[in-house]
């Protein structure tokens, strides 16, 4: 120790330095399984929500509609039919959740050929009004108009009537059968089933006001939809500005500032891009957008993760070797050559992971599309980037909102899908990652 | 075209700037055609500016700054109407450390030639393989055109980033240190190759290394600090050219105390 520190006193230092270290290694492993806890109780409780038990009933049981009881083997003529025969008064009703162009509040005094514009109805009919449409010539138009699997949910809710009694969590249902048994056995109507709220019906049926036949189609034609015009606005626009704010623009004040703001504009809360996206493009360009539609919103969650989009692009095209800049420049290539043939290439896997997280960000985020007005109910799939449409986190966001608890248990199915479908979002850019790695360096 | 074909470069009172500092002062050098001229001196005296002043890779640099002339072909390469690319293809660079691109060997080698347009197969080919050739690398990789080219070892790395540079053709091929990340065995395979390229290229090489200056280089440049105290505790710096001249006479009959001391090893 050559006398820095006796022997002794150095062997005492020593144990209260391990000391003190595994004191902090404790706390680092107890931080990591705190999080892994947290996770699994995630987990955990959405799959408690989404398994279980249900007492289920029904108005009218298909059986006695048809034989075998399989609806969806008919078609449209008599399942409207059905329909008109079962709920007579209601038919102009389904007209007009399902067809009208027109405000609720006009529905009744308008002719058809301004309440069913662009849809197919009797000629004869044009001047007419819904109250002076006969039953027959109504059956017609829901005919014409509507799609087999539109009927087919129509008939389900209103004719067959699903009803949910009582629901049961998974906890439960593997715990209390007996009790929950005994509760079945004073309906003897009702029928006891194990279900799993999320199923093949669950991924391709519209949404519904009666849970047991609700699905999230709707919702996840929405997201994708918001999602492709959020991709086809803040891709290019983003790895566009990242490259002219790296390989263009020089170090003066005006761009330093620019900068600056761009990575604050990342931290700015979603709800403001929300309040922004509402003054742009759902109020002051309506005339393009339409108001509250799917390009309003793909817009709006573009906006929000442009920042992002930017400064994950700008951080990969600066970890280029700047070797690989000067051995192209010095080839006689220009700038753009360079960019376009080595910078770029080199920067694409981390441009892409950027972009792939930012997007999975977008997806799940609700605040913004609550603000710019997605529609919480809502029939029709989204055909085209001027559609009304809803999105998988509102769906989950305004069914953990009603009152019913069959209601969770479909949240909790759409929760997972939502789940899935980000951590393959994550892994694919992950997967990207790896593979453009080995390529670099190999 | 043709006045003074026995330089193919002319370094005219050059001084260089990296924004306000001053790195490079006064050079007045006439670099010999198709010979090799070797750069030395020790670190921070500014060889390497110089060097890339000469294909303007330092415009690549913000705020650098080249004053006088650089003549090339009787054109000055600092005058407005001259593109910087169109230098760069004509003045080409190797560098320090082996930079091939991550792309196959065949693309390396092609990328010159395909940023100027050429398109056909067949003639890039030829270009590939002539180039491959005359950098001594063909045999070792002509089976294998498709590995990438960071799959090879350093000195073929190298070799590698020279054929990739004179498949522009070039007239002047600049090379900052390129032995320097080299073991010995690839250094004077290196050096082989600057022997045999001299025939048809002019070389200028910076090297850290006198005995490689002495080995393959006909004319030598030394360049030296000068310093001045400007206020108290802060200094300036900047390089100088101190002496330039055939390499033997510089190594054997110096005219400045300076190199002489340099070369004996007793600074830099």
């Amino acid at each position: 120790m050559n006398g820095l520190m006796d022997d002794a006193a150095f062997s005492r230092a020593l144990k209260s330095r391990h000391r003190r270290g595994n004191i902090w290694q404790r706390f680092f492993r107890l931080s990591t399984i705190v999080a892994l806890l947290a996770l699994i109780a995630l987990f955990l409780n959405i799959a408690n929500s989404a398994f279980g038990y249900a007492l289920q009933d029904y108005d009218i049981a298909p059986t006695e509609l048809v034989e075998g009881g399989d609806i969806a083997s008919l078609d449209n003529a008599r399942l409207v039919a059905m329909l008109a025969e079962h709920q007579p008064r209601r038919l102009a009703v389904y007209v007009r959740d399902t067809l009208s162009m027109v405000d609720a509040s006009v529905f009744t005094t308008l002719p058809l050929s301004r309440v069913l514009e662009g849809r197919s109805y009797p000629e004869a009919l044009a001047s007419a009004t819904i109250p002076e449409v006969t039953a027959d010539d109504l059956q017609t138009i829901l005919r014409d108009n509507l799609t087999h699997d539109q009927l087919v949910s129509i008939i389900e809710e209103q004719v067959i009537g699903i009803n949910v009694l009582r629901t049961w969590s998974l906890t439960d249902s593997l715990t209390n059968r007996a009790q929950i048994e005994a509760i079945a056995a004073e309906n003897p109507r009702a029928n006891l089933i194990f279900r799993s709220w999320l199923d093949l019906n669950f991924l391709s049926s519209p949404m519904s006001g009666n849970a047991a036949v609700a699905g999230i189609r709707t919702a996840i034609l929405g997201s994708v939809w918001v999602i492709v015009i959020t991709v086809a606005f803040a891709f290019p626009i983003g790895v566009g500005a990242a490259i002219y704010l790296e390989e263009y623009a020089t170090d003066t004040p005006l761009n330093n500032l620019i900068e600056t703001n761009i990575r604050n504009l990342a931290g700015v809360p979603s709800i403001i891009y929300g309040l922004l996206g509402l003054a742009i493009f759902v109020r002051a360009l309506e005339t393009i957008t339409a108001g509250r539609t799917v390009l309003s919103a793909g817009l709006t969650m573009g906006l929000l993760i442009l920042p992002v989009i930017i400064i994950n692009s700008q951080e990969a095209i600066r970890a280029v070797p700047s070797s690989i800049r000067e051995a192209s420049f010095g080839l006689g290539a220009t700038r753009w050559q360079t960019i376009w043939n080595q910078v770029l290439p080199a920067a694409m896997p981390g441009i892409l992971t950027g972009t792939i997280l930012a997007l999975s960000r977008a997806i799940g985020e609700t605040a913004p599309l609550i603000v710019i007005g997605a529609s919480t109910f809502i029939l029709s799939d989204p055909s085209s980037p001027l559609s009304r449409f809803t999105a998988l986190p509102i769906q989950i966001y305004q069914w953990t909102a009603r009152p019913q608890p069959e209601f969770r248990a479909a949240a909790a199915g759409a929760i997972i899908v939502l789940l899935i479908l980000l951590l393959t979002m994550n892994a694919s850019a992950i997967f990207l990652r790896q593979r453009y790695r080995r390529k670099l360096t190999a | 075209m043709t006045t003074n074909r026995a330089y193919a470069v002319e370094l005219k009172d050059v001084n260089i700037y990296y924004g306000e500092k001053l790195a490079v002062k006064d050079v007045n050098l006439s670099i010999a055609h198709q010979k090799i001229t070797a750069f030395i001196g020790p670190s921070g005296c500014g060889k390497s500016t110089v060097l890339r002043s000469i294909n303007r890779m330092n415009d690549l640099i913000p705020g650098a700054k080249v004053e006088g002339d650089v003549v090339y072909r009787s054109q000055s390469l600092y005058g407005r109407d001259i593109d910087a690319v169109e230098v760069r293809r004509r003045i080409g660079m190797v560098f320090q450390k082996p930079n091939p691109f991550p792309k196959s060997i065949y693309d390396n080698v092609a990328y010159g030639p395909r940023l100027l347009g050429i398109r056909d197969r067949k003639v890039l080919n030829e270009i590939v393989e002539r180039s491959l050739k005359h950098s001594f690398l063909w045999d070792e990789v002509k089976g294998d055109l498709k590995k990438s080219g960071l799959a090879l070892s350093g000195g073929q790395q190298q070799r590698l980033c020279i054929a990739r540079t004179i498949a522009v053709e070039p007239d002047v091929i600049l090379m900052d240190e390129p032995c320097s990340a080299l073991d010995p065995i690839a250094t004077q395979a290196i050096e082989d190759l600057m022997k045999e390229l001299v025939k048809q290229y002019t070389i200028v090489i910076v090297t850290h290394n006198m005995q490689q200056a002495q080995r393959v280089s006909d004319y030598t440049a030394f360049y030296s600090i000068r310093k001045e105290v400007e206020t108290e505790g802060k200094e300036k710096r900047w390089g100088v050219l101190v002496e330039y001249a055939p390499t033997e006479t510089l190594f054997n009959q110096p005219s400045h105390e300076e190199t002489e001391r340099y070369i004996r090893g007793e600074f830099g």
